[in-house]
């Protein structure tokens, strides 16, 4: 298997580095110290596995994972346990070390990266971001999983790489896309009334013209989510 | 106190030697760098920024054998994460002791 090193401690990749020379299918293609390096050199070669620090400044690991497409198997590195349920909303990510490594830990993951599909690993389940329990949505906010009151959202707005949730309290700036969120949102309280935009039905004040309001925010409706949101609406 | 040894590293040498020595000399590098930014963050009370020092800092305690010392790290970087700098002086006393065995390397 072709692989590639990604943590920004060169302690970790020399240890990493080593271990793969052990292992006579490995074959150590690249090191990166950063995980925008790797993505450019994904784009132009492919590999089979990555050995991915998910403690990394300005990109984390799953940042990463979530950037590139079609990502090959993945076994995660990390000093941190906590990171472990998080890892496991990934198809692509075969098993989880946790730092310092062992010889006899590592080729347990390398007999799992050996014996994982290859196709089950090429899609990424795109949903560490957000997951569901009942009423409750967790959020992954600076390696945090927060949880969320879903009833208490009024409106999420897509904002390039992020989202805005706004709820009754907070707000939320979280890495993820209003396609994600609105698979995680019940479809009873929650419509797609703009592009850009995701409202709690409930929470609407009034609809004037091509607008709600709703909190203090004015939002747009587009003309294609126009007949729908009228239809939700309890009209006299 | 917990001392520093290198178990870890010559378990994962396998008796390579070559290894051994580029490992350390890697860490004789990167240690004092990681520790700078560490004293930086602490003195300007940037307590998220101390915590990923904190925790990068950790791996090379793991890597020194420091069992105790890991923990109190590991706690030294939730307290900071909390806003508080609880653990400071054993975190610091614990890179004083892996600065000094270095240092006989």
């Amino acid at each position: 298997m072709n692989c590639i090193i990604i943590d920004d401690e060169a302690t970790a990749r020399a240890i990493i580095s080593q271990l793969c020379s052990n292992v006579p299918s490995l074959n150590v293609l690249e090191e990166f110290p950063n995980a925008i390096q790797a993505i450019k050199y994904l784009n132009q070669y492919e590999v089979d596995l990555i050995f991915l620090d998910i403690h990394m400044p300005d990109f984390t690991g799953f940042d990463f994972i979530e950037t590139i497409k079609n990502p090959p198997k993945i076994v995660l590195t990390t000093s941190d346990s906590n990171f472990a349920i998080q890892a496991f909303e990934y198809d692509c990510i075969v098993d989880y070390l946790v730092k310092p490594i062992t010889p006899e830990r590592f080729q347990k993951a390398i007999q799992k990266a050996e014996s994982s599909p290859v196709n089950a690993t090429n899609s990424s389940s795109s949903e560490h971001v957000e997951t569901t329990s009942g009423n409750d949505l967790y959020v992954n906010i600076d390696r945090r999983l927060i949880k969320i009151d879903i009833p208490s959202i009024y409106l999420v707005e897509a904002k390039g790489d992020y989202i805005l949730i706004k709820t009754e309290d907070k707000n939320y700036t979280v890495h993820s896309t209003l396609k994600k969120i609105e698979e995680k949102l019940p479809d009873s309280l929650f419509l797609k009334i703009h592009r850009s935009f995701i409202i709690n039905i409930q929470k609407i004040i009034d609809i004037e013209d091509n607008s709600v309001l709703i909190k203090k925010d004015v939002i747009p409706v587009s003309r294609s989510n126009r007949p729908e949101l009228m239809k939700r609406l309890n009209l006299l | 106190m917990e001392q520093p040894n290198l178990s870890y590293i010559e378990s994962m040498s396998g008796g390579d030697k070559a290894f051994e020595q580029k490992l350390i000399d890697i860490i004789q590098t990167e240690f004092p760098q990681e520790k700078e930014i560490y004293f930086t963050n602490i003195a300007a009370n940037n307590f998220k920024e101390a915590a990923e020092n904190v925790h990068k800092l950790k791996h090379k305690i793991s890597i020194l054998g420091l069992v105790n010392g890991y923990e109190s790290a590991a706690n030294f970087e939730h307290n900071l994460l909390e806003g508080s700098k609880e653990g400071q002086n054993d975190f610091e006393a614990i890179l004083q002791n892996m600065t000094d065995f270095l240092k006989t390397l």
